[in-house]
């Protein structure tokens, strides 16, 4: 036991290690290439952290949503036609190690301050105990579903509002000129994996009622899957070709969730309170038409906006 | 080995979380190009989440806490759809540039 005990103590060193050493090498390195790269192993990594602190939804956001779509977004403006793209840090190193030494000084302060408080407050402070006493009436029974999307309903609804607000701003930017190649050779792998991707969301969705899993993961499969469409080549990556028919998905998330919440009020039921023999079925309603609008929303977002049919 | 199983998860990962969150503001601060702004801000960001879910852990045989689970989950599709914003934004600003 003590032997075990070590070797996940030595395991934890060396996550930590490798995390610490690729987000530097991700913000020191010159090269912007290289520094993406780094950002996306780094992704990849932090999943594995999420997974070896209990946190396994997270885990499966991180690798679909933080390390591939961050990744797929962040190479997307990669230009072709520019070979060297070199960042050099712009100040003389006196500066770059002054402002080095100061954010470790102020880091080393943060954590002096969290955890000579957190002991304190520790009890008073957590919410999980009310969540597990409380699970049994969210008609679900995963403790992250229901604080997503009954216990904190208005922070996700709010959330989904900050989606629809950024595909909002990026659509009214107008098309941007895509840094991307789109390759034949892409387009046998989609006709395999675009299929198995919307199975995967569709399963990813249902699960999340009882384990890890739910809309924002099946939301950024479905993107996986527009996205690969786009880079074999097809202009409107899956997406309807009808613009309304665009804008109703983009909406139909915050919109439903929305009309849900108002029309419990009006059943004078308040607000997102969702009487407890039907909450299973309001969540799976919510959550679907979210997963159509986070899967929409972050195709849009990688493609820089309105498809080029609609921008000529 | 037994001095190595002292060491507390929550404590070792909490503080790598704040310590993210600083190499991502140096790299904020000091980088001239935008894209390499950005990079850092998702490092900061990271770091923030990291030490939110060390708080969350309790331990190898307790459910960890599903406040901040989910609070984290929120916060990474927020993240990654300003990031979107973001650099549509620079992109734009850089066709400006060229035209």
């Amino acid at each position: 036991m003590n032997l075990l005990d070590g070797l996940w103590g030595i395991l934890d060193l060396l996550l930590v290690a490798v995390l610490l050493l690729l987000a530097m090498a991700a913000v020191l390195s010159s090269d912007r290439r290289r520094s993406m790269m780094l950002f996306i192993v780094f992704g990849l990594v932090l999943a594995l952290v999420w997974a070896r602190l209990h946190a396994p939804d997270i885990a499966l956001a991180e690798a679909a949503i933080g390390a591939g779509l961050g990744g797929a977004l962040l190479m997307a403006t990669l230009r072709r036609d520019t070979h060297q793209q070199t960042d050099q840090f712009p100040q003389h190193p006196v500066v770059l190690w002054g402002a080095g030494v100061l954010v470790m000084v102020l880091g080393t302060m943060i954590a002096w301050g969290l955890f000579s408080v957190l002991p304190t407050v520790e009890q008073t402070w957590r919410k999980g105990a009310a969540v597990d006493a409380q699970l049994a009436f969210s008609g679900v029974s995963h403790p992250v579903t229901a604080v997503l999307l009954n216990f904190r309903a208005w922070d996700t609804l709010l959330e989904l509002a900050v989606l629809l607000a950024a595909i909002l701003g990026i659509r009214a930017l107008g098309y941007v000129r895509s840094a991307y190649v789109t390759e034949v050779a892409f387009s046998q792998l989609a006709v395999w994996l675009v299929p198995l991707l919307i199975l995967m969301a569709g399963y990813v969705l249902w699960a999340g009622a009882h384990s890890p899993g739910g809309a924002f993961q099946a939301g950024a499969l479905l993107a996986g899957a527009g996205i690969l469409l786009r880079l074999a080549g097809y202009s409107h990556a899956g997406l309807p070709t009808t613009r309304w028919l665009v804008r109703l998905g983009l909406v139909v998330g915050t919109g439903v969730f929305l009309l849900v919440g108002l029309g419990l009020l009006g059943w004078g039921q308040g607000f997102l309170h969702y009487p407890v023999a039907y909450a299973k079925w309001w969540i799976l309603l919510i959550e679907m038409l979210a997963t159509v609008s986070i899967g929409m929303t972050l195709t849009l977002a990688f493609m820089g906006g309105i498809p080029q049919k609609e921008a000529a | 080995m037994v001095g190595l199983s002292a060491i507390n998860p929550q404590f070792l990962y909490g503080c790598a979380g704040i310590f993210l969150f600083a190499i991502g503001l140096w790299g904020t601060w000091l980088h001239a190009h935008y894209v390499r702004k950005i990079i850092s801000l998702n490092v900061m960001g990271a770091g923030v989440f990291l030490t939110l879910i060390a708080v969350a852990y309790r331990g190898e045989n307790l459910p960890p806490d599903p406040v901040p689970h989910a609070l984290v989950l929120t916060g990474i599709v927020v993240a990654v759809s300003a990031t979107a914003l973001a650099l549509v934004i620079i992109r734009r600003l850089e066709d400006a540039a060229n035209e």
